[in-house]
């Protein structure tokens, strides 16, 4: 597993660039995440976002896809391409810290 | 006298009523409730737009697909009382002692912004009902150019590999017409390449590849535009199409939500190894209603329910289920002209290349075009109807085997 220092800290990764232990996740861990993708600064929305996929990634056992955060996160699909843009799900996964959401097969 | 219920006799529901009926003990009374009069052949309407199959050969009667120590209950599932444990279908309500949830997933056009509007089966048609796949047949053979859009609009779906079916043989069905060239084939997708699985992804990608057809990615569908006949994205993309093929969102049975049983989508929690509802010892949940992370497929519903009823006969003496589902999935895939991909995998093990059921003899190959699939995929329905449905023994194993298989070799590490 390749290692990326954030926030001071060498976390280790996967090939796609998800946390490998969402344990090891910090706030400052997620800002300089999302440094990487050019969001910053984090704002309030944004952390609507990141907020519901850990609380729903801990609740559910899994991350949580882009139709399921539009519909319960209290952030709407449009928005959600705003504040993530391309593949929200994808992206707030990463900044939160979770494994990438598989959508299943 | 105890009653097993099963709610919906599609692939699963059969498998398990017609299993119970030869396995539960004979004080236990096996019912199962579904409001359609006929079974019908899913596999086969793949091949329906096409003209491949005669459409009298995807349905038999319910009643025929039933052994008779079960009594089949002809009606509408209105929901399920779990503290009372009765199953409530219209004015009847009929208890259980134990319930298996069988009701399968159903496409939820009504769910994406202007899908039902004006190019509804004029020029935008789903293939995942009878109707739908019988109205594309019509619009198929009336295509003479222009661009043929395929979309995913959310997963999961049914049979996840369907819509790369139906791309390989409408290649393969306009260049017998010699209009292929006339004709522009488009996959969009939500998800980020071909398929989920990587080493699938890749041979899948390449026939796409190779049979002209272009692949757009992480494309989510946010509407359908009947004036202008565009599919557009939530990131505003759009893709213009002359015949729009789409593979809706999915969801489970509406009683499900009415009981409370689902998840978001309308899908049972259920636990992946026992196939028990999670938070419940007397519901089990077999095929496309669960959501465990499989496939949703026949092959699935039909390696789950040999678990299931090894599960179901414990309960029933009021044991633990000690049995456990592994994931295994198996797929085949069209890829046109008389030819087919055959894909194995289970919940750990991704799609391997090889041969099966039998190391090196085979017959068939995996994760490889070949003819001998194809010529597979077509004599499935003489087992599903004659062997799969009255759960007679199957001649493969329901537990994923490595036998045969090649492991695929690792990616350089980086130095």
């Amino acid at each position: 597993m390749p290692l990326r220092t954030y926030a001071g800290q060498s976390l280790s990764v996967n090939e796609e660039g998800f946390l490998s232990d969402s344990a090891q996740w910090t706030p400052a861990v997620a800002e300089e995440i999302a440094k990487e993708s050019g969001l910053i600064p984090l704002k309030e929305k944004h952390w609507q976002v990141i907020t519901f996929c850990r609380e729903d990634a801990a609740r559910e056992g899994q991350p949580p896809g882009v139709r399921r955060i539009a519909k319960l996160s209290g952030v709407g699909m449009k928005e959600l391409y705003e504040l993530f843009p391309k593949g929200p799900g994808k992206l707030a996964a990463r900044i939160a810290g979770l494994p990438k959401p598989t959508g299943c097969i | 006298m105890k009653n097993l219920v099963i709610l919906g006799a599609g692939t699963g529901g059969t498998i398990v009523a017609n299993g119970a009926a030869k396995r539960l003990p004979k004080d236990w009374s096996v019912t199962v409730i579904d409001p359609d009069v006929q079974h019908l052949y899913q596999p086969g309407l793949l091949f329906l737009p096409f003209g491949i199959y005669d459409e009298s050969k995807l349905w038999r009667k319910r009643a025929q697909t039933l052994q008779k120590r079960v009594q089949w209950l002809q009606a509408r599932i209105d929901s399920v009382d779990v503290d009372r444990k009765e199953v409530i279908a219209g004015s009847t309500r009929v208890p259980y002692d134990l319930l298996v949830v069988a009701s399968g997933s159903r496409i939820r056009p009504d769910l994406t912004e202007g899908m039902l509007e004006g190019d509804w089966q004029k020029r935008a048609f789903d293939f995942y009902t009878f109707q739908g796949a019988k109205k594309l047949r019509q619009a198929l053979s009336s295509f003479t150019e222009g661009r043929l859009v395929v979309n995913v609009v959310d997963m999961p779906i049914k049979c996840p590999v369907a819509p790369l079916e139906f791309l390989f043989l409408a290649d393969a069905h306009f260049r017998n017409r010699g209009i292929r060239d006339r004709v522009d084939l488009v996959y969009a997708t939500p998800l980020d390449s071909a398929f989920t699985k990587p080493a699938c992804s890749r041979v899948l990608g390449s026939i796409l590849d190779e049979h002209g057809i272009r692949l757009e990615t992480e494309f989510n569908a946010g509407a359908v535009d009947s004036e202008k006949h565009v599919l557009r994205s939530w990131d505003e993309r759009e893709i213009s199409y002359d015949l729009l093929v789409t593979i809706p969102t999915h969801s489970g049975a509406a009683f499900i939500e009415a009981s409370a049983l689902g998840n978001d989508s309308g899908f049972v929690p259920t636990d992946k190894q026992t196939l028990l509802a999670k938070g419940h010892s007397d519901i089990f949940v077999i095929g496309d209603a669960t959501d465990v992370p499989a496939s949703k497929a026949g092959s699935v519903a039909h390696f789950e329910g040999e678990i299931l009823l090894e599960n179901l006969v414990q309960v029933a003496r009021g044991e633990s289920p000690s049995h456990s589902f592994d994931g295994h999935t198996n797929c085949s895939i069209e890829t046109g002209d008389r030819k087919a991909i055959l894909i194995d995998f289970n919940y750990d093990v991704e799609p391997l290349p090889g041969t099966y059921p039998l190391p090196v003899v085979g017959p068939m190959a995996l994760l490889k075009e070949s003819v001998i699939n194809h010529i597979g995929k077509l004599a499935f329905r003489w087992l599903y109807w004659n062997i799969l449905l009255p759960a007679r023994p199957f001649p493969v194993s329901n537990r994923m085997s490595m036998a045969g298989k090649h492991a695929l070799i690792p990616a350089p590490k980086p130095a």
